[in-house]
């Protein structure tokens, strides 16, 4: 699981930054909610201000209108012009022509809602003059005068123009902020993750020493590390007494063994007829039995993991050759023809000892089950995904429900129940497959049974702990 | 011919020495490493058997010492250790053998042969030869007599080794590892088969027979019986 084998860089696919992104997203569809929201609310609440003002102000000079007539509403309207702070008026007859007001002329409308109008105006400061925005009202009066009453809302107006215009450059803003961060807090998440999957892929290679490295901040990861760390010594305690157990049964049975053999040696040397048959039977047994204990311990020690330092880069095709070629005058003697597929070199990081043993064991029940006549076939072929090796025979096969049985201890179908073995040979064959991280499966060869070892693909071989 | 047993199992000492002796060998004992490394220092012997584990001085520092000292004395291990990669520590502390606990005496004697044979001071040979059996090393041409004999490449290495220990009890388990570099039982006794072709193209239509089959131990090439 190479990082760089991948399009997407491996940051993008993790699941921080998946929940990252997801936090963004939400947060800026939030936050524009909420600012557009806000927004619509002070706007409106500054619109109806004004639109208050500007309605009473219509009110009273319609009001002053009627009861001075044209001549004291242009008296009033040319006062407010002048002294009042923000107002905007302008009275013109039924064609738009200025009779009074501080507006030059009728402005062109840039936008309605309801009776109000925007509109732009200039305003003179001495020479210089400004284009501002205004709101306000037409009101016709009586006898087809029209009167504007506006207010200026250029702040207002910029503020609101400021806002639409920065709000995208703000989320984008925010996004990418978020994304920057996010990236950042996930890299140090993956960055403690992945010294946890390290230290979990030198363990899975057998340096059982090896502990996840912990920080001081004591926080999440410090605790899921400690508690790994905690595992893994249990584990290793675990191991090793297994492995003093089977060192010590290892000697605690072979040396009377030892003895009992020696014993029945010497008898046998000093004994005559009868009983030098009687005893030579005995040895024979011890001989089983020593066989039997042999494959047991060889069985415990390929699953306690103890060969994996004998492991190193191996080629299967000549094992395959080797043992083809001890074998190839058995199965000829049987009648059985016994080939090897020609196929790649096949390497595999592996313990050429054992292997070679369990390929043995899988020839040597192939050639045992296959009747005369038959074929036996060996092969090993790198695929895709990892190196085979396979033994195939045209013998009886074994029935589907008793083929992931075989592989126990000791367990003997009744239909060989009566030819020599220890009974162990294919639990050995899948514990040299554990010990190689391969997959051992018996399947239908119809007819006959074929044996696959699927090793995985030769990695790299991890540094050495310092 | 002098023999060193250093085995701290008394009872597996007595049975050691006494059928060594039987086989006409002189034979000192020892039941810790200390005392086996003051002999093997202090005598010639021709073979040194060392148990693996020893009080005082286990085995593996025993020969590594004898070995530090200049001392060759072929060395043959008996363990009573799980055996994966026991084998390759022996053989790499300067351990010329490796026997796994129990062991066939027979077994044991035939290696010992072995051993001390490796020691004689080989002439470079080029040709090995059992009664009228001749084989050339250089041409790996075997002939019985005047007749050719057509051998595989590992029939040729079987043969090889047996006329290299000719006169010797050879095992299978000697054959399996030293012609075909097995260090495991093979459940069936394929050995067997490969002795019985090999004796097929040397000893068929022949009057004396040369590869002569020990009951119980295993094979021996020999010219007379």
């Amino acid at each position: 699981m190479r990082a760089t084998s991948f399009r997407i860089p491996r940051l993008l696919r993790s699941q921080a930054f998946r929940i990252l992104l997801i936090y963004l997203v939400l947060f800026a569809v939030s936050a524009v909610a909420l600012i557009a929201f806000s927004y619509w609310n002070t706007r409106r609440a500054l619109d109806a201000q004004t639109d208050q003002t500007i309605e009473a102000e219509i009110t009273g000079l319609s009001e002053q209108y009627q009861r001075l007539g044209l001549r004291g509403l242009v008296d009033v309207i040319i006062s407010r012009s002048i002294h009042g702070d923000h107002g905007l008026y302008l009275l013109t007859d039924a064609v738009h022509r200025p009779l009074a007001g501080n507006l030059d002329g009728w402005p062109q409308v840039q936008s309605h809602s309801g009776h109000f109008i925007e509109f732009d105006y200039e305003r003179r400061y001495g020479s210089e003059t400004e284009r501002r925005r205004a709101r306000g009202r037409a009101f016709a009066l009586t006898g087809g005068f029209q009167l504007l009453v506006a207010r200026d809302v250029h702040e207002r107006y910029e503020t609101v123009r400021l806002f639409t215009t920065t709000l995208p450059w703000t989320v984008a803003l925010m996004v990418l902020l978020g994304f920057i961060g996010g990236g950042f807090v996930s890299r140090n998440m993956l960055s403690r993750l992945d010294s946890i999957n390290r230290t979990s892929e030198d363990i899975i290679q057998g340096n059982l020493s090896r502990r996840v490295p912990t920080t001081r901040s004591n926080d999440e990861f410090d605790v899921l590390a400690s508690n790994l760390n905690r595992m893994l010594d249990r584990n290793e305690r675990l191991m090793k007494g297994m492995r003093e157990v089977t060192d010590s049964v290892a000697h605690d049975l072979r040396s009377p063994l030892n003895r009992l053999r020696n014993r029945l040696e010497s008898a046998l040397a000093h004994s005559e007829g009868d009983n030098a048959e009687q005893m030579q039977g005995a040895i024979e047994e011890t001989d089983h039995l020593i066989a039997t204990f042999n494959a047991l311990l060889l069985i415990a020690e390929a699953e306690a993991g103890a060969a994996r330092e004998a492991m190193e880069p191996m080629m299967l095709a000549p094992v395959v050759e080797g043992v083809a070629e001890l074998y190839a005058p058995l199965a000829e003697e049987k009648g059985i023809k016994l080939a090897v597929k020609p196929g790649g070199p096949a390497p595999i990081e592996g313990n050429k000892s054992l292997v070679s043993q369990a390929l043995a064991n899988l020839v040597d029940n192939a050639i045992k089950y296959t009747p005369e006549g038959g074929e036996v076939t060996l092969a090993a072929n790198e695929t895709p995904g990892g190196v085979e090796l396979c033994v195939a025979d045209t013998g009886a096969g074994i029935p589907p429900e008793d083929r992931s049985r075989v592989m126990e201890r000791f367990v003997r179908l009744e239909a060989s129940r009566n030819s020599p073995g220890t009974g162990l040979g294919l639990s050995l064959v899948a514990a040299v497959a554990r010990l190689h991280d391969a997959v051992f499966t018996l399947d239908d060869n119809k007819p006959g049974l074929r044996a696959t070892l699927r090793f995985p693909l030769r990695r790299p071989r991890a540094a050495p702990a310092e | 011919m002098r023999i060193l047993v250093v085995e701290d199992d008394l009872e597996a000492q007595r049975y050691l020495v006494n059928g060594l002796k039987e086989s006409g060998h002189v034979v000192d004992d020892a039941a810790d490493g200390d005392t086996g490394l003051t002999l093997a220092l202090s005598r010639p012997y021709d073979v040194a058997v060392v148990d693996r584990m020893l009080p005082k001085l286990d085995g593996l520092k025993l020969v590594e010492e004898m070995r530090e000292h200049g001392n060759s004395t072929p060395v043959l291990f008996l363990s009573a250790l799980s055996e994966v990669d026991d084998r390759v520590k022996g053989l790499k502390s300067g351990g010329d053998d490796y026997l796994t606990k129990p062991y066939a005496f027979v077994e044991l004697l035939a290696r010992i042969d072995a051993l001390m044979r490796r020691r004689s001071p080989a002439t470079v040979k080029t040709r090995l030869q059992v009664g009228d059996l001749e084989l050339d090393l250089l041409t790996r041409a075997a002939n019985r007599g005047v007749t050719p004999i057509d051998l595989q490449p590992r029939e040729f290495r079987l043969l090889e080794y047996l006329m290299r220990h000719a006169g010797q009890v050879v095992t299978r388990t000697m054959l399996l590892e030293s012609v075909w570099e097995y260090h495991f039982d093979p459940q069936t006794n394929v050995i067997d088969v490969h002795i019985s072709r090999l004796r097929a193209k040397i000893d068929k239509g022949f009057e004396t027979p040369l590869l002569h089959t020990i009951r119980g131990a295993g094979y021996m090439i020999r010219a007379r019986n």
